[in-house]
């Protein structure tokens, strides 16, 4: 069994199919790719996995226990993290603090027993210098610690885009998606941004994502899943995808506005 | 009383009471569509229309003899609760919630619940706080009807809310206006776009709920007293109508009215819940609907993007 | 005057833990509850029945009117909070009606509008704490206020604390965060209920008396001002605003122009502030308190350091 498989996964919003019945399959650290045209169903499809969402028919099975409409924070605890499309961090709060969020569910004792919790209460120091020496790691590995102290909204774009990523690495994944992490960003950004991602899979997690920008895509992912109206019309490597008749139609035309801004 | 005419004579009182919650229902549920806010204000405007429409009913019947002319003035005098409402009803929204349309999501509730608090002790302090009283249009003494009893009160508190919703209910779904507010309800952004001047809108929006809110607030009045802190009670039980038939839906806010109407006079005349917690009914409604049906009844699911 | 002070600190007091209370669930959370006059009527009236009918002491009745509060905010923000929006705000609007409701006509327990008088003063090792002699009285509330602030103060500053401002932040990122949303809101709306239910033990004992006249919406209104007025999330603050509120309250007894200052006065600047400081000063006199790593950072730094001169 693959590590995140989803059957017959369905979607629909009152008579609207969003997601209509796909098998995605999502292999150990590998780099997968989701793409599709705007509206293919593929944040949906993201939503419906983390638990955002509840599919309306299907399954969803990770590392072979099934955790269909399992709750978002339920599905965090499992080891699967996420960042947003359109950046989700705590604006008010310090870039070090969004990622000691990250580190929530792992700080103290494990599953909040009771006893156990008021005694890291009666703990909260010895805590939360734990809790920030793991999280700083995080900003270590995108060299983001020198802007530790600042809030998240006064990060530049592509700094906070890296910042969610950092937020949901400290939550410890072994799955982690995420949703057009290229977005808006430059081509030598989108460049640094691949490194990343390379060495987010080197150090043991396994990464899906959506994407538009297909130089990013063709280079790094080493299996693609392609959507189209809510259905799946391809799934291969990148050489595959590329010649496949079903997805040149899916984007023919699409050539010229391939740089607009999605969804 | 036989036990069918009981029976209507529960059903009567019921509609008349869910009328009057239902007029007020519409203010709550048309801002909550454009702004997703609850304007806490919106039980005080009821309140302010009460006193308007007692004041103007008062001037203008002045010494004559119980007859046709009182009715004149008491409509007359509705039409300028109504007016004076919708005025109060924009110049709060531009003073005290349209600063704050960018900012946090908590600020309009706050300054909203500031506005009520505003209103109704100002109202006291103005009118006193003793509660008046109206003086009937006409002679109030009930009707038979078959067995039921009804009286000119009833009558024309329900001729007049079912006029007035219906008469919304047109403009909203045939006028250019109305189309350009559900538009903006729909996506406010997005009609913008398509050169709805969006300010224009909110604040015909505020306009319409306050003056539908001193009708209700005027009715009111014929059957319980006018005090400061009425539209409190009131207030909050037609809000609960609105969530009941799923807020932001305006024929929902109609039929969540007349149905909590029936539900409190049912509940009390069949099922023998004390007079003294019949207010409590529409509290419990509320928690059932918001475990049950947090949509309401007519209310579409309401998911925010991600 | 000097009379007058104390009164006013007296007052700050009881208000100031239900300042504590409400900066959690709306400064910390960011939900809006509207009913700390309910929860002040339920403390109140725990301490009243269980000293009178049952002639319990004092000290036990604080901690059942804490739980009892917080289980009624347990009851009613299961419903509410796991929905999105701003229901909590009417619900608990509605709540506080109902209590007051409650207290006005189950006449066989609260004696209905007369209220409950002759309240046994409280003591505490022998030594009777009179309302009359105010020091004393004032002394017992800045001993426990200071307790409940260290308590809240710590809890804010623990990873619970910033799970809450996760979630005021954004709730759909909190939870991807692997926050219990809902369960964070239930408990921070309990103990926001809890710490206001022992403001009323206390008003309780001070005035020696309870009427269902006490626990009006101003009560809401004036707690939400401090929080709205000294600033959100900052506990420090909150007291500052209760303290100011209650000078506001107590100013035209103050300066001797009670007669000729009508009472609506007060409570229209009380709405005056909450709509002016919404559009000026939305974050108040002092502003939100921010996190403070500091102690965190300098272990931090020494671990570096620590890591470098191994190197070496």
């Amino acid at each position: 069994m693959s590590m995140l498989e989803t059957q017959a996964l369905t979607r629909e919003f009152g008579g609207v199919i969003a997601v209509n019945k796909v098998d995605f399959f999502v292999e150990k650290n590998m780099i997968t790719g989701l793409i599709g045209p705007n509206g293919a169903g593929k944040t949906t499809l993201f939503n419906n996995i983390t638990g955002l969402d509840t599919p309306t028919s299907g399954k969803v099975f990770f590392e072979g226990k099934e955790i269909t409409g399992t709750p978002a924070d339920r599905v965090c605890r499992l080891g699967i993290a996420r960042t947003f499309q359109n950046i989700r961090l705590f604006k008010e709060l310090s870039v070090i603090d969004n990622v000691m969020v990250g580190r929530h569910f792992h700080a103290g004792n494990s599953h909040n027993r009771t006893i156990q919790a008021i005694l890291s209460y009666l703990n909260v120091e010895k805590e939360e210098k734990k809790t920030y020496l793991d999280a700083m790691k995080w900003l270590e590995f995108f060299g983001l610690e020198n802007l530790r102290n600042e809030k998240a909204k006064n990060l530049p774009y592509g700094y906070q885009r890296e910042l969610e990523i950092a937020r949901a690495l400290a939550t410890e994944p072994r799955l982690l998606f995420l949703d057009e992490p290229a977005a808006g960003m430059n081509p030598q950004e989108t460049e640094d941004l691949m490194k990343t991602i390379r060495r987010i899979r080197d150090i043991g997690v396994t990464v899906v994502l959506i994407e538009h920008d297909m130089k990013l895509v063709m280079n790094i992912c080493d299996n693609i899943t392609v959507l189209n109206y809510g259905q799946k019309i391809a799934q291969g490597t990148a050489m595959e995808i590329q010649s496949n008749p079903a997805v040149i139609e899916a984007y023919l035309g699409k050539d010229e506005d391939e740089e607009d801004d999605e969804e | 009383m036989g036990s069918v005419s009981l029976l209507f004579q529960h059903l009567m009182n019921g509609l008349t009471l869910g009328g009057i919650y239902a007029l007020i229902a519409l203010g709550y549920t048309m801002v909550y569509g454009i702004l997703k806010f609850i304007n806490f204000a919106h039980g005080d405007i009821l309140m302010v229309g009460a006193y308007i429409g007692l004041f103007a009913f008062d001037a203008l019947r002045g010494s004559s003899p119980l007859g046709p002319w009182w009715l004149v003035s008491f409509f007359i005098a509705m039409v300028i609760s109504m007016l004076g409402c919708a005025v109060l009803g924009m110049v709060i929204e531009k003073v005290a919630y349209k600063p704050l349309r960018k900012g946090s999501r908590l600020a309009p509730l706050l300054s909203a619940i500031g506005v009520s608090f505003i209103l109704s002790n100002g109202a006291a302090w103005m009118f006193g706080t003793h509660s008046r009283k109206f003086n009937y249009p006409f002679d109030n003494s009930p009707i038979h009807l078959g067995g039921v009893v009804v009286t000119p009160h009833q009558i024309l508190i329900l001729v007049v809310a079912i006029v007035m919703m219906v008469a919304l209910k047109l403009f909203v779904d045939k006028t250019k206006m109305g189309k350009a507010m559900r538009a903006t309800s729909l996506d406010g952004d997005t009609a913008k776009l398509m050169g709805i001047n969006s300010d224009m809108i909110i604040s015909l929006t505020f306009g319409i709920g306050s003056a539908l809110a001193a009708c209700g607030g005027m009715l009111i009045a014929l059957d319980y007293k006018v005090y400061a802190t009425m539209g409190t009670m009131v207030g909050l039980k037609a809000f609960v109508a609105a969530v009941v038939g799923g807020i932001g839906n305006i024929t929902g806010a109609m039929l969540g009215g007349f149905l909590l109407g029936l539900l409190e006079t049912f509940g009390v005349a069949v099922l023998g819940i004390p007079q003294g917690f019949k207010d409590a009914i529409a509290f419990a409604v509320l928690i059932l609907i918001l475990l049950l049906k947090p949509e309401g009844l007519l209310g579409k699911v309401e998911k925010e993007k991600v | 005057m000097l009379n007058f002070f104390i009164l006013i600190l007296i007052y700050t007091c009881i208000y100031a833990f239900m300042s504590l209370g409400q900066n959690l669930i709306t400064g910390y959370s960011g939900m809006l509850s509207l009913c700390a006059a309910g929860f002040f009527a339920i403390g109140s009236y725990t301490t009243a029945i269980l000293t009178t009918s049952f002639g319990w002491s004092f000290w036990a009745t604080l901690p059942i009117a804490a739980l009892l509060s917080a289980l009624m905010g347990v009851l009613i923000g299961l419903p509410t909070l796991r929905l999105k929006g701003d229901y909590l705000a009417i619900a608990t609007l509605g709540f506080a009606e109902i209590v007051r409701n409650i207290i006005n006509n189950w006449d066989a327990l609260t004696n209905g509008p007369m209220g409950i008088q002759r309240i046994p003063m409280i003591t505490i090792f022998g030594i009777k704490i009179s309302p009359y002699q105010k020091y004393g009285f004032l002394l017992m509330e800045i001993i426990m206020l200071l307790i409940c602030w260290f308590l809240f103060e710590r809890l804010a500053s623990s990873r619970m604390g910033r799970a809450l401002e996760a979630i005021r932040e954004d709730e759909i990122a909190a939870n991807s965060m692997g926050i219990n949303v809902t369960k964070y809101k239930v408990v921070s709306f309990a103990l926001g209920a809890a710490v206001t239910g022992i403001a009323g033990c206390l008003q309780a004992e001070f005035t020696l008396s309870v009427s269902p006249g006490s626990y009006v919406f101003m009560v809401s209104i004036m707690v939400l001002c401090t929080v709205v007025l000294g600033g959100m999330g900052n506990f420090v603050a909150v007291i500052l605003g209760a303290f100011i509120i209650q000078f506001i309250s107590y100013l035209p007894q103050l300066i001797g122009l009670s007669n000729i200052i009508p009472a609506q006065a007060k409570q229209i600047i009380f709405g005056l502030i909450l709509v002016i400081m919404m559009i000026y000063r939305p974050q108040g006199i002092l502003g939100r308190k921010e996190r403070n790593n500091k102690k965190a950072e300098k272990n931090w730094l020494l671990n570096k350091k620590e890591a470098i001169n191994e190197h070496a």
